[in-house]
């Protein structure tokens, strides 16, 4: 058992780094919940209404769609193009430039039974505003790398959480809620008891948090290494303007990866690839193969492969932090237990802040009160 | 029983049985989905247990 002087420390560490981080971390599952219904919330408004021109029609190459949404767009070069898995949509991003900053690209989702376009999700709505909210309080970068740190505060606060947990249960029995005490003794024992059984999932979902936060560095620092490397017999050459078939370099990606499906393509220039090549990401069919996609790079003069690439260990941690903290890869139900997850860790949240208020504040919290002794 | 099994011993069974369910809904879908909720259930069923069992 940990010496009163040790748990002292442990529980100023509870206590500061969770009253630091609680407002924030409120918010983030208050507008987490919606979030987890995103897709569903979506669907309501109107996305699944859309039907293709001709159903069952030939569809057009992906070189045709290029093409086509290229002319609605004069003077745009292409930045990607992704795949819908569910309709026979291909949509294509565009811009002044390559790597043209993300205000400035355009988003053109196209019917490839048509060539017509196909309404956007509304931009601009509600769940835009929650989903600004919950990754970077509209702040960009900085303010994705500040709830980051927001959820490095809040995963010391459970850990040292669980550390201030013994003392308090030495002589009450797992789950015990002492309901006809003091509010407060009520309240910690709910405090306690719904952070014991919560404690596993809100550590994963705090700490992929984390980690999501981190997408641009990580993403950067991929583009700096190993996209790099093979920019390299290039260097000195003026940037490749499309030439090969898009279509062909599908082809040639699969080929490379035979049973993955293609995910998006990334133009010459743009942020997932090198000014010479496209970038074919490729992934698998399940769900832990669906978030590791592989790219294929292609040079985009020839058409010829130029490397398979693995994605480096912080990428594949990234893309794998994204479901463990979204819970969109179990169906509906995971979805459910998600939200009331997600509920019984904005009552912990609340309990604790609450037990800090009813502290008198000058006591450390887990520092046994007399009287909570049973 | 030891002290650390009285006070850790659910908290640490439930965890894993969470960390089986976060982790088995990623390696497939059908079964692993069934396993997925199964596991995410449990500590649900603990928590409404104790809440009606051990309030007092």
């Amino acid at each position: 058992m940990l010496r009163p002087a040790t748990i002292r420390v442990w529980s100023l560490v509870h206590k500061w780094t969770s009253l630091i981080c609680t407002l924030f971390l409120l918010m983030l599952c208050v507008t987490g919940l919606p979030l987890i219904f995103e897709h569903e919330i979506n669907d309501l408004t109107g996305h699944d209404r859309w039907r293709p021109a001709n159903p069952g029609g030939p569809l057009m190459t992906y070189d045709q769609v290029l093409e086509t949404a290229l002319q609605r767009q004069p003077g745009h070069s292409p930045i990607f193009m992704s795949f819908d898995t569910d309709r026979p949509v291909v949509n294509v991003t565009s811009g002044p430039t390559a790597d043209a900053v993300e205000a400035k690209m355009h988003f053109a989702p196209i019917d490839r039974t048509s060539g017509e376009g196909v309404p956007p999700t509304p931009a601009g709505g509600v769940m835009d505003f929650i989903l600004q909210l919950h990754t970077d309080m509209f702040l960009g970068l900085a303010g994705m790398l500040f709830l980051g740190a927001m959820g490095l505060l809040f995963t010391a606060s459970i850990i040292s959480g669980v550390v201030v947990y013994a003392p308090f249960m030495r002589r009450l029995p797992f789950g015990a809620v002492r309901a006809s005490r003091s509010p407060k003794i009520k309240w910690l024992d709910y405090h306690n008891v719904l952070g014991a059984v919560t404690f596993a999932w809100v550590l994963v979902v705090g700490v992929t948090g984390v980690i999501n936060t981190l997408a641009v560095p990580i993403t950067d620092s991929w583009k700096a290494t190993a996209l790099k490397d093979l920019a390299a017999p290039y260097q000195g050459k003026a940037m490749t303007t499309r030439r090969a078939s898009v279509d062909a370099a599908v082809r040639t990606a699969q080929a490379a990866m035979p049973g993955m499906q293609v995910q998006f393509v990334a133009f010459p220039g743009s942020g997932y690839s090198t000014d010479h090549h496209y970038a074919v990401f490729l992934h698998g069919t399940t769900p832990l193969t669906q978030h590791l996609a592989r790219p294929a790079l292609i040079d985009a003069e020839t058409g010829v492969l130029t490397a398979v690439q693995d994605m480096p260990l912080l990428s594949k941690t990234l893309s794998l932090s994204q479901p463990l903290h979204f819970g969109d890869y179990g169906g509906l139900p995971l979805k459910f237990l998600w939200a009331i997850l997600d509920l019984l860790t904005i009552v912990v949240l609340s309990s604790g802040v609450y037990l800090w208020l009813a502290s008198g504040r000058r006591r450390a919290v887990a520092i046994e009160p007399a009287e909570a002794r049973s | 029983m030891s002290g650390f099994v009285k006070i850790f011993g659910w908290p640490v069974l439930l965890a894993l049985i969470v960390l089986v369910g976060l982790l088995g809904a990623l390696v497939g879908d059908g079964p692993w989905d069934w396993l997925s909720w199964a596991c995410l259930v449990a500590p649900l069923g603990v928590l409404a247990w104790v809440l009606v069992r051990r309030r007092r």
